[in-house]
């Protein structure tokens, strides 16, 4: 919503500054979102009047004026024909920045006489092309004043956020009378003309759809004259941004940005017969005043005659019913269109309209009457003619309601002690007729421009905000505890000491969208069409994504194609296995990509591989609690992975995530020239973890621990889990630890063999061991690694 | 000549002079080995006439010990000798690099959420956090936002395709839902934020098609608008970590809240920079209001017993005007230089107690 200042104070007695008006406006809220100051500058520039305009005594064309700047008497040199004594016009003195050229005005000899300045051509000042003559101003144009503010160019535009809810301010007046309700001014009465009607309208009026268009009023004029508007309207129309076409269409945007009152002007002379607003007809179709063709259906809202559509009702008037200047007799529409009905034809045949914007957010009721009666006086002022009596069809809705206001709600929940008798005030001042409903308590009906109070709840928010939010004490929040408790619930917990564990580990945050393309969701076993949006931003990100590896992927080739080949990047996120909430998992997945990025010149660089990813996601999973001892992983990866080069994690029969190499065909389809390696688990696949009372002491035994290294040759093709679990297996008790310290294949092995070499912990809890004992369990483990692997011992 | 035919001198010099253990040892030989000179003086003291005898042998006696002193002294001289060169061939440049552990970083969106959660947490908020993949009622119509509701074009809403009933899914347009959601399943008193991801359907330059939101709620029978602004404004200050950051609320709409406020914070704009603080312009930075007495009631909740506030936050725009970040789209592109520059170190754990926030 535009408006100057200026329209503003039209209707809106005050002394206020721009700046305090502004202010109120934004505390009552109305969001002011500019302010905005309108053409060039013209700093500098002020009117002059020539005194006298003498030749100039070396030069035949040029002109010796003595000019009257306001301030001095200045003598200027000048080139226009039009410079003559008695002529007022734009001056410029030394040191004025000229528009046109960006040049500073100087003081300068011309051919041999001074010049103290300029008389300015609208070229010059970029307000036109016309560059023959000076500007001619009117006789009556003060001397002295800047010819901006003659322009009228320093009456601000305020460009005005109105929310919503309040369609009773899309009007100047509106504004005005919600500024003047808290007290900034005085709201000036509106003018109520009325028009007697001289003749019965010769159109009728009738609705079929009552619940389209509860009311609607009409009146023909004729014997008038349509051309240009004159300058005042002009001005108006051009300060908010809309362009003038003739005085009757101007008419009807006028009042709709002044009194927020849309109105739709037909020519009567294309009109057949009588009017009538019904829902529109399979098949109908109808050219728009914005050129548009638009196919019609019963969901939407005409006013037709005979001969057909004619208009659609609250959004847009038809081509072939319009104003022309040609135009002698019109018919004035002011009805009342249903909200929900006017914003379902805009939205399906995408019309934007002032009119419809109106409509939508619910109009006047009681303002369709005098809205018809302001416009029949302002087509008769500017355009002549004569009125007919007002044909009417409908009923106006009734509006009238209302709420009550207990006292101690101002208090109890706007946070701010206010007297009923001051509530009262503030109310009647918005318009609201009061009446006292017992202690204190308020029986306010809203005024018919206030379709948007619904309770009691409005009711505080008027007062609140006539009487301002910055007079409401700020409180603290009491905690009905002393102590927090612990915000965050178990999920988030993981997440959270996910996220810094593998931050720890050198791999860097992203966040990438939770829509992924098709193509890329089927690779990773996603892609269904119930998780396909209908309405994507582009094809690359239309489906919710199975996994958060594709994007993260995507995020390593665009960060290698930047010259960043070597990158670890991980993501705590949402995938979607269904559209279900218990479909949307939450995941930790990272990518490592290229040479692993520790690296010195100790150590050589190394490529990222399976391990470093096992590595990672098993120090995610112990991060949420996991047990990592127990987690198997098995070598039946997802398809995207290296067959050879990845697996699955498990913990019992529950699968925890996946890691390894990428497959190099799914590298190559992603443009990815680096080894790269993934990992992905699921942060809700993990149990949690039994909260036991008192923890058990772990067990501190007194003897002295055994070491013992042992190395197996073994069929290259057997999973060194099994060797390892068989280790722990032979006697748990005293086994407290088994590491893989070597994997060896190559010379002197058979080439289908490999050794593995495991250390021992045994941990006797009640004795020493002897070396007989020792002796003994070693024997007990090479049966046991033999019998569950058929290794043998390196000999 | 001394009595005994021993003469030290000449061999206590030697012991000065002597540049090695090996020469040393030589000489230790030499003198007191079994046939060592000193050895052979002692064996003689016996074949000396008593007179001299006595004296011959204290000369010894005196030369022994004299001996042995410079041994000691030689030895321990050698072996500082051989540390000081051992020290010189073991010298190492200490300004070569090493590779000590590269760290990760933590995305500022989380660092964010995180920096929020400590703060709200101190005053009692517990998080929550729910679907995206929402349903028409609890993304709108429990939020008195009816279908035909202007404010549900603003939404710029993803769909996803009709189910059977012809009803369509979409993605939340807000983190709101999950008051709905936490209202119908548990009762009031209710004090929750909900951090996460919401989505429209709108991608420009500031406008990016996800994003993250931090709602909060507070339910109970007393609390009032006054506390809300008291929440709000604490809030803000301790986020930005300005004790004197002026807050401002205004009057605005959203169609779950009445009365409803937008609340901006104190900016400066002066030389094109924006500065958080005292500067006598303003920045809008959340929403906020009494919850609608209609959303109550949609959730069961009796709104003539129970009332309460809500708000909303950009997390991006906060983090944004936080950190200095200045393009939106940024956050997501995942660009290497722009995660380790504006990325967290995984130890800065947001936390009003153990120290101002980041």
């Amino acid at each position: 919503m535009k408006t100057t200042l200026s329209w503003l104070k039209t209707y809106l007695e005050t002394d206020a500054s721009e700046g305090a008006l502004v202010d109120r406006l934004i505390m009552l809220g109305h969001d002011v979102e500019a302010v905005e100051k309108r053409g060039p500058s013209l700093e500098g520039f002020g009117v002059a009047e020539i005194l006298e305009a003498e030749p100039h005594p070396n030069a035949d064309r040029l002109k010796l004026c003595t000019v009257d700047t306001g301030r001095q008497r200045v003598r200027v040199v000048c080139g226009a024909a039009n410079a003559r004594a008695g002529l007022k016009s734009v001056f410029a003195p030394p040191g004025t920045v000229i528009p046109r050229s960006g040049a500073i005005l100087k003081a300068a000899e011309i051919r041999g006489v001074r010049s103290e300045g300029m008389l300015c051509s609208a070229y010059e000042l970029g307000l036109g092309e016309e560059r023959e003559g000076i500007i001619e101003l009117s006789p009556d144009a003060p001397v002295g004043a800047s010819y901006r503010s003659l322009l009228g160019l320093d009456d601000p535009v305020l460009d005005i956020k109105v929310t919503p809810n309040r369609a009773d301010c899309l009007g100047v007046y509106g504004l005005a009378r919600d500024l003047a309700a808290s007290g900034i001014g005085r709201l000036q009465p509106l003018a109520a003309p009325t028009v007697k009607g001289l003749f019965s309208s010769p159109i009728g009026l009738s609705i079929e759809a009552p619940l389209a268009c509860p009311f609607f009023l009409g009146r023909h004029l004729r014997g008038v004259k349509n051309g240009p508007s004159p300058a005042w309207l002009k001005g108006r129309l051009e300060a908010v941004g809309l362009r003038p076409i003739s005085a009757l269409v101007d008419i009807t945007n006028f009042i709709t940005l002044d009194l927020n009152r849309p109105l739709h002007v037909f020519d009567a002379g294309k009109i057949s017969g009588d009017l009538v607003v019904r829902l529109a007809r399979a098949g109908e179709r109808l050219r728009a005043l914005d050129g548009g063709d638009y196919a019609l259906d019963p969901e939407i809202t005409v006013i037709a005659d005979e001969s057909g559509v004619l208009s659609l009702g609250g959004v847009i008037g038809g081509e072939a019913s319009g104003c022309s200047e040609e135009t002698r007799e019109v018919f004035v529409e002011a009805a009342l269109f249903d909200p929900i009905r006017t914003a379902e034809t805009g939205r399906r045949l995408n019309i934007a309209s002032e009119a419809r914007y109106r409509f939508e957010r619910g109009l006047d009721p009681d303002f369709v009457a005098r809205g018809l009666e302001i416009a029949t006086r302002l087509i008769l002022d500017l355009c002549g003619g004569q009125a007919s009596r007002i044909v009417a069809a409908g009923s106006e809705p009734s509006w009238r309601r209302r709420y009550v206001l207990r006292a101690s709600r101002p208090q109890s929940l706007g946070g701010l002690a206010l007297a009923p008798q001051e509530s009262r005030v503030i109310l009647e001042r918005l318009g609201f007729a009061v009446e006292i409903a017992g202690e204190g308590d308020l029986a306010a009906e809203p005024p018919s421009w206030r379709g948007d109070i619904e309770g009691e709840a409005d009711l505080v928010e008027e007062v609140l905000r006539v009487k301002g939010y910055d007079a409401i004490p700020a409180v603290s929040l009491a905690r009905s505890e002393s102590l927090p408790r612990a915000a965050l619930p178990p999920q988030r917990q993981r997440a959270e000491k996910v996220r810094r564990t593998l931050a720890g580990r050198g791999l860097v945050e992203a966040v990438t969208f939770s829509f992924i393309a098709k193509k890329e969701a089927r690779l990773f076993g996603g892609g269904a069409e119930q998780l396909t949006l209908e309405n994507p931003i582009s094809t690359d990100l239309d489906t919710m994504r199975p996994s958060l590896l594709p994007a993260l992927l995507a995020a390593a080739k665009r960060n290698a194609d930047r010259g960043f080949a070597d990158t670890a990047l991980f993501e705590v996120g949402p995938t979607y296995e269904d559209d279900t909430p218990a479909g949307q998992r939450l995941a930790a997945g990272g990518v490592r990509c290229g040479e692993e990025r520790l690296q010195d010149w100790q150590n050589p660089a190394r490529e990222v591989d399976l391990y470093l990813v096992k590595a990672d996601a098993l120090c995610a999973l112990a991060a949420m609690g996991a047990p990592a001892g127990r987690i198997e992983a098995a070598a039946d990866p997802p398809s995207f992975y290296h067959p050879g080069r990845a697996g699955t994690l498990r913990l019992g029969a529950s699968r925890l995530g996946s890691f390894g190499e990428l497959h190099p065909a799914l590298l190559e389809e992603l443009g990815l020239r680096r080894k790269a390696a993934a990992f992905e688990v699921f942060l809700d696949a993990v149990p949690a973890p039994r909260a036991r009372l008192s923890p058990r002491p772990p067990k501190l035994s007194v003897f002295q621990p055994v070491e013992r290294d042992f190395a197996f040759v073994l069929d290259r093709a057997v999973a060194a889990e099994r060797l390892l679990s068989a280790a722990r297996a032979v006697d748990p008790k005293l086994v407290a630890e088994v590491r893989l310290f070597d994997v060896y294949e190559g010379v002197g092995l058979p080439s289908d063999k490999k050794s593995l070499a495991i250390t021992l912990r045994l941990e006797p809890q009640d004795r020493t061991l002897t070396e007989a004992e020792i002796e003994g369990f070693s024997k007990r483990l090479v049966a046991a690694v033999e019998k569950a692997t058929g290794g043998v011992l390196r000999g | 000549m001394a009595e005994s035919g021993f003469e030290s001198a000449e061999i206590l010099g030697a012991i000065r002079e002597a540049s090695s253990a090996e020469a040393l040892e030589e000489l230790r030989i030499k003198v007191l080995g079994r046939r060592g000179s000193l050895t052979l003086a002692m064996k003689g003291l016996g074949a000396l006439p008593p007179e001299t005898r006595k004296s011959a042998g204290a000369a010894l006696n005196t030369a022994r010990e004299e001996i042995a002193t410079a041994f000691a002294e030689a030895a321990s001289r050698l072996s500082r000798a051989a540390l000081e060169q051992r020290l010189l061939a073991e010298k190492r440049d200490p300004s070569l690099p090493v590779a000590f552990a590269e760290e990760g970083r933590i995305h500022p969106i989380t660092e964010t959420i995180d920096e929020m959660i400590a703060i709200f947490g101190e005053m009692g908020f517990a998080v929550v956090e729910g679907p995206h993949i929402e349903e028409d009622f609890y993304n709108f119509t429990a939020l008195n936002i009816p279908p035909e509701h202007p404010a549900r074009q603003e939404h710029d809403t993803f769909y996803l395709p009709p189910r059977g009933d012809g009803t369509r899914l979409l993605l939340r347009t807000h983190t709101s839902p999950m008051q709905i959601r936490t209202m119908l399943k548990e009762k009031p008193p209710l004090r929750i934020i909900v951090p996460g991801r919401a989505f429209r359907c709108d991608h420009d330059a500031t406008h990016s098609p996800m994003f993250h939101q931090i709602e909060g709620l507070v339910i109970d029978r007393q609390t009032h608008m006054g506390q809300l602004k008291g929440c709000l404004v604490e809030f803000c200050r301790a986020f930005f970590g300005l004790d004197d950051l002026p807050v401002r609320f205004r009057p605005s709409y959203f169609p779950f809240t009445e009365p409803s406020a937008e609340v901006d914070i104190g900016c400066s704009r002066q030389g094109g920079e924006l500065k958080i603080g005292k500067g006598g312009e303003w920045l809008e930075i959340l929403g906020s209001g009494m919850v609608h007495p209609r959303v109550l009631q949609n959730c069961g909740i009796d709104p003539a017993l129970y009332q309460g506030f809500a708000f909303g936050m950009g997390v991006e725009r906060v983090a944004m005007l936080k950190y200095g970040i200045p393009d939106l789209r940024a956050f997501y592109e995942c660009d290497w230089r722009w995660l380790k520059h504006y990325g967290f170190l995984p130890l800065d754990i947001p936390s009003l107690v153990r120290g101002p926030l980041s």
